[in-house]
Order: structure tokens, then sequence, then C-alpha cells
């Protein structure tokens, strides 16, 4: 999906929390992501400039952590745990289910702005596998079969379009 | 204030609590998974609606997660009763039998924990209690995780208290004599690690405890955190005091959100009473400890590489030497343990190296925390004695194999680790004996496989994991696994030649010796075990290009076995994704293997008495006519 403009002033209270050590890099990324959802360029930039850091310094860190994201989450973020025992279970064919039910890729955020999907490495969770989490809520012991309905109370906003794509 | 009057107003507080009929719910991120907090809200609005005054008590994890979300209900003149998997519906039952009544509800119970004389089940007796040695997790869903006095009343910064009397040389003899080894995976000698930093020269030296815990299947360190996190704090003041440091970090894996809450609300609650900070329990040692967030990074749980990260850098390990210990967090001497590591400290320092030394092997001491997942009936987290056979994990403490199938093999240490076959299951467990069998004891993640499970695909899984999560500073970790994973999924789907098999060896010991760190040095374990124990399952994959588990999709089929299926249900067809399913009402089903995405929904919903839905490998076995996707 396409970026917006973001209001970069937001930046400077969260610069003056922590200080312009280079310690302070990954909170500060991990606090702008908290604000805006994910990380703008423009704000890395900005980031690179108060740290004094060259912007290729602030890129390599920003692209090296898994928590780090480049581009805005949809409103319903899906996760898909893909630890040992997820895998075991299954967790590979209820990622696939829902890449078909979503029509999107693992990885990326639908155009109108609604889901988006993501594979994780392990929340822990592991008697409960195979799992996922829709906002932050946790659904267990997940199968092909019941991803359909667990998404049906998310997809209602956005029916019109997953429609639309699904007559495509 | 001073020790005794902590430890005074702590033990009030708990009676106060224990001589009244009270309500304990396991909330921590497992608990929470399975419903606890609807549960807690039930409880809440049913007590609410009678007018009743009972306290209700949020509890870490007691590691039975298969229960999950767990009750316990205490009265002061009867029984403390632990109530598994609860459901709102259940608790008004709960609260007229239990609570308002005398009526126990044994039919919901799984058992008292203390041993009753009446014949009730009781919690200690249940095998998995039997085996088990709890120190670590004594505590866990017994505190409220976050109230420090629950901690001080039983027992808690006793340790503290002690050691601060005690002389630096004192403690770190007391740690070596323990014998205890780094928990972390490794198993490095915690009190040699110790010495180093306390001799290391410097005025400024930190204390990092490592809750980075990555591995795929592994939640203990979560557990102890999210249930009682300050055992890890103890230990961690008293390294402080040992080396000489004033000032400690922890630094957890942003993916446990809860864990990171409950351990800022213990930094604060033992600020508030002089247990950290400034002249703590009044003597003139200061120490600060503040939480630093993981960004996400399997490497980060490497310890350079950790340092790396604090440092507000890509978290890409050092060459050692140096050490940590002469050159740490910015450049100075640190000390870095394991969350399960600190929880010890607070132990030996109480009752002595010598009892700690009298549990577990010769040359692995105390006890291990592992996790246990998979195929098991009684999934969950357990400690036992170092030395501990397998057969006792897999049969005593975890319930057995799932559905009476039959065990396969146990993956220890998650991608670090290797593959143990059923031909292993008598070693005692330490870090040696799994050395040698090829694996490590890495995390403590135990993932139990059974004869539905790939030891091909397995090893193709933690491949996947450990070619994404390299960091790429050296490059027989960086392209090596991307090759080792190259040739394991030539092999998944049927294209390598059996020559590949000689290749995937030898690259992978390759690998182990030619990397930097930890990471790249132990990623090839899983591929090196799989083969070294299950070459006959590599052979199939690619003599006859079949999947003896039926787990590799290219070379599976699903088939509807004519003579099995009903004709008049359409369960598959109304629910298959692709629309691959063909037959009329009344007709045959037939799979169309082009169309099949084979995600398994049609063998999942076809009824159980037809169980008409089959899978086939290789190929060919599919009768003639159909097409083969």
């Amino acid at each position: 999906m396409k970026q917006q403009e973001e209001d970069l002033s937001r930046l400077s209270s969260i610069f003056e929390t922590y200080g312009n050590e280079r310690k302070g890099l990954i909170p500060i990324l991990l606090e702008i992501q908290k604000e805006f959802g994910y990380l703008p360029k423009e704000a890395l930039k900005k980031v690179a400039t108060f740290l004094n850091l060259k912007p290729i310094e602030v890129w390599g860190v920003a692209t090296f952590y898994n928590q780090f994201r480049l581009t805005p989450l949809g409103k319903t973020h899906i996760k898909v745990c893909m630890g040992t025992a997820c895998h075991l279970a299954g967790g590979r064919l209820v990622l696939e289910a829902l890449e078909r039910e979503l029509h999107l890729k693992v990885g990326e955020t639908s155009e109108d702005g609604q889901f988006s999907l993501e594979r994780v490495a392990c929340i822990g969770c592991c008697m409960l596998a195979p799992v996922i989490v829709i906002k932050d809520e946790i659904y267990p012991k997940m199968s092909p079969f019941k991803v359909e309905e667990s998404m049906l109370p998310y997809r209602q906003e956005s029916e019109s379009f997953i429609e639309k794509r699904r007559k495509d | 204030m001073g020790f005794f009057e902590l430890q005074k107003r702590a033990k009030a507080q708990w009676l106060a609590l224990e001589e009244r009929t009270h309500i304990k719910i396991g909330t921590a991120t497992c608990g929470r998974a399975a419903g606890a907090l609807e549960v807690l809200q039930a409880f809440e609005e049913e007590l609410f609606k009678r007018n009743l005054n009972v306290p209700i008590v949020q509890v870490g994890c007691i590691g039975l997660c298969y229960a999950e979300p767990l009750v316990i209900i205490s009265k002061p003149q009867s029984y403390r009763i632990l109530y598994p998997n609860v459901t709102p519906e259940l608790v008004p039952r709960l609260v007229d039998g239990y609570i308002e009544g005398e009526d126990p509800c044994l039919e919901l119970a799984l058992g008292t924990l203390e041993i009753d004389e009446r014949g009730f089940p009781s919690i200690p007796e249940l095998p998995r209690f039997e085996y088990e040695c709890r120190l670590i997790l004594r505590n866990c869903g017994f505190i409220d995780p976050t109230n420090i006095y629950h901690y001080i009343a039983n027992g808690g910064y006793s340790s503290l208290a002690k050691a601060l009397n005690m002389e630096a040389t004192e403690i770190i003899q007391e740690v070596l004599r323990s014998g205890l080894r780094g928990r972390g995976g490794a198993g490095f000698p915690t009190g040699i690690k110790w010495e180093h930093c306390y001799k290391a020269p410097g005025s400024v030296k930190y204390v990092i405890c490592n809750a980075d815990e990555g591995d795929p299947g592994a939640f203990m360190d979560r557990v102890i955190l999210e249930s009682d996190p300050q055992q890890v704090i103890e230990g961690m003041v008293i390294a402080g005091y040992t080396i000489g440091a004033q000032e400690g970090y922890i630094y957890i894996r942003a993916e446990y959100p809860l864990a990171i809450e409950r351990v800022k609300k213990a930094l604060k609650e033992a600020e508030e009473i002089g247990i950290l900070g400034k002249n703590i329990l009044e003597s003139n040692f200061n120490f600060f400890i503040s939480i630093i967030q993981g960004a996400g990074a399997f490497v980060s749980g490497e310890a350079t590489a950790l340092v790396e990260a604090m440092e507000g850098k890509r978290s890409e390990p050092r060459v050692r030497p140096p050490r940590l210990s002469e050159k740490g967090l910015w450049g100075s001497p640190t000390l870095l343990n394991n969350v399960k590591t600190f929880s010890y400290i607070p132990i030996i320092i109480n009752k002595g190296s010598q009892e700690f030394a009298s549990i577990g092997t010769e040359k692995s001491k105390g006890t291990a925390v592992f996790t246990l997942a998979g195929k098991v009936n009684y999934p969950g987290l357990t400690e036992v004695p170092m030395g501990t056979t397998l057969r006792r994990l897999v049969y005593d403490i975890a319930g057995g194999m799932k559905g009476g199938k039959k065990f396969k093999a146990v993956q220890i240490g998650g991608p670090s680790g290797g593959c143990i076959p059923e031909s292993l299951l008598d070693i005692p467990i330490d870090y040696d004996s799994l050395q040698h069998a090829g694996s490590m004891m890495g995390s403590g993640g135990m993932i139990f496989m059974d004869e539905e499970d790939c030891a091909v695909d397995t090893a193709r899984f933690f491949l996947d994991f450990t070619t994404k999560e390299s960091c790429g500073k050296c490059t027989m970790c960086r392209l090596g696994t991307l090759q080792l994973l190259n040739l394991l999924e030539e092999i998944c789907s049927g294209k390598a030649k059996i020559e590949d098999l000689d290749l995937l060896r030898d690259l992978a010991e390759d690998v182990k010796v030619g990397s930097l760190c930890g990471l790249g040095r132990s990623a090839p374990n899983p591929v090196l075990t799989t083969v070294r124990y299950f070459e006959e399952e590599y052979r199939a994959h690619i003599l006859e290009k079949r999947c003896p588990a039926l787990v590799c999709k290219d070379l599976i089929a699903f088939y509807i076995l004519p003579e099995k299926c009903d004709r008049a249900c359409e369960h598959c067809i109304l629910v298959c994704p692709t629309k691959a399913i063909k037959g009329e009402k009344g007709e045959m089903k037939v799979i169309d293997q082009e169309k099949c995405s084979k995600c398994g929904t049609c063998l999942e919903v076809c009824p159980h008495e037809y169980q008409a839905v089959v899978k086939l490998s290789p190929l060919d076995k599919l009768p003639s006519g159909e097409t083969k996707g």
C-alpha cells in the first residue's frame, strides 16, 4: 500500500525522552513504531541527524530486527506462529489458508489497509499449537478449516473489497 | 527498612491471605490464551452478585499448560483444590459448591494440593510431580508475581540479606562449589564466569540478564518472568554485589509484552521497599536495574550479539577473545547470565552449595527446566533433576504420546539442538550426554514427534529458521545454511539425487566448524542428527520419492477411497477452499489433483465413521486415471 505523509512533529518528544546517544537508537525506533505503526522513511532520516549517525547506519538497524516494519500495518493485523510446535501441528497449512482467504501474501498489507499478515517465530503458547494472533488476541488450535470463521468478524468492514478481488 | 522488618510485614500479609477463603487464577500468557481472563471476570461477577468478599489473586503458570485455565480454591480449614480447564460456565458451580458450600466439586478437580488421607486425588502424588524437583519453579503459580511481599513471605530475598554480609570471594566460592553451569545452553560454569568478572580490572562493571528467549518452542524464561520475576532480580543483585557492579539490565524480547509488564512492576516494587537502588537493605551497596526491550532477532540470544544490540547496533556477534567479562558492554567488564541461571543463585546462597550439588549428575548439577510440547498428552513446563531419562519425561511426566501413537523422536534445544530417536530414550539427560548424542541442552525446549512427523521436513523447518535468522556476518553461516536449506528443499520435493546426501553431510560439518558464533556452529545439528538417526527416511524421499510420514507436500496426494465415501455426504465439497472436489449429490466424490492445494481440510471434516479421505505417497500410488498434481 502507498506510503502516506506522516506528521513528524511528534518525533521531537520521543527524541527528548531518550537523548542523543547511540544506545538510544533501538528504543527510539521502537517508540516511533509504536507511534506510527511502522517506521516512516523520513523519520529514519531525522533519527540519523538527531543521533549524529549516517542514514545507512539507522537503515541497517531498522532492517536487521524482525520487530521493525517499513510499511504500515493493516487495521487488522494477523500474526501466524511458525514455532516448532505450531509447524508440526500444521501451522504452514493455516498460513496458506489465511493467504487464500485474504488474498494476501505473508508480509503484505492489503491495499485498502484493512489486513496485514505476518509470520512470527514463537509466541510461547506451544501447547495450544497451531496458534494465530488476530489484533493481539490469541486463537488456539487452529486449522485451515477454522480460518474462514475466525476471520468473519474482521472481514465484515471490508467485505466489499474482498468480494471485488474475488471476482477479479 | 531492614530485611527483618520486611519479612515480618510480608509474612503477616501472606498469613492474612492464607487464613481466608481465596481464589488463585493463573493468568500468565498461556493461561490467557486459554481464556483465563474470561474466567477471572466470571468469578468477579459471580462474587459481586452474591455479595461475597473473597479475594482473587492472579498468579503465574504452574506448568500444567494442558490444563489451563487453572484455578486454585483455598479454604483455611479445608483443602486447597486445583481445578483444570475452568470455563466461565463452570464458575457458578464452583462458587456454589466449594466457596459457599462444602462440596469440593471433585468431579471438576484435578486434585488437592495437600496429600489427603480421605483418598481424594492429590497433586503431589501425580506421576508428574513425583519425579519433578521444583527449585526455580517452586513459586510459579502459587504467588502473586506483582506482589513482592508474596515472594518475601516464601523465603525471598533472605539470600540477598545473607549475601550482603558475605565477602565477594565467599559467594564466588559457593557458586563454584555448587557446580552450577549456565542455563543459556552452552553450559559454561557460572562460578568461573563470576570469578573472571570479579577479577577483571575496572571500576565500572555491568550485570546483564539474557531474557531473549528466541528458540521457537521454548517458553520457560517467559514463564519465570511472568510468574516469579523477583527471584531473577534477587540473583542479579547478588551478582552485582559480588562482581562490584552498580548497574544491571534485563534484556527481554519484545514478543513477550506481559513478561515486560510484570518485570517492570517487579522492579518498581523492589525499588520502593529498598531492595533496589541506593543502600540496598540498609547496606552501603547500590544497584539499579533497567529493562531493555529486544527488537526481535534470534542471534541476539548470543551473548556478544546481545551486547551489540544494547549498544544500539545490528546484533552481530563479536570475535572472542576478548570475553565479555573483560570487555563487554561499552567496553567494561560485563557479567551476562540467563534468566534461569540467576534464578538458581538465591537457592544456592540460601541452602548452600552442597545441597544444590547433591542433585543431578557428576558434571551437571542441580535441576533442568524443560518445556514439553508437540505430540504428547500433557504438554507444559517441568523441572527435573539433571540426569532424568528421556523415557521418564515422555511417559511419566508428559503422559505419553497423544492418541497412543508411536514415539518417533524428540527435538531438544530448538534450532541449535538435535533430534534424539527412540533408541536413545534411556540416556540420562545432561549437558554432556546430549552433546554426545549430537544435540545440546540449548534452551531446554523439547518438541516430541510421532510417526506422522517427517524428520526431513523438521530439519528443513529449522534450517529455514536459521537461514532467516543468520546475521550475515560470517560466510559459512550466511551462505552455508542457505545451501543446506536448498538441499533439504530438493529432498523434500523429491528432486534430489542420492549423492546430495553426502554433500549435505559434508556441508553441515563445514558450517559447524567454519562459523563464528554459536548460531552458525549449532545450526547444522538438526540436519546432522536427522541424517544420523533417520537416514532411511532421507533415502525414501530421494530414491522412492516417498515421504513415509506423509508430510512433504510435493510427495503426497489426497485421495478419496471409493469404497468408503458415503456419497450422500458433501462435507468435503463444501469446505474445499480451491473447489477441487467434484461429485453431485449421491455420487462418488473425486479430488481434482490439479486443483488440490493439499491443505487437508477434507481429511479434517470427513466424518469419523467414513474416514474416506487418505493421504498417499509416493504419487504413483494414485490409481490410474487420477490426474497427478
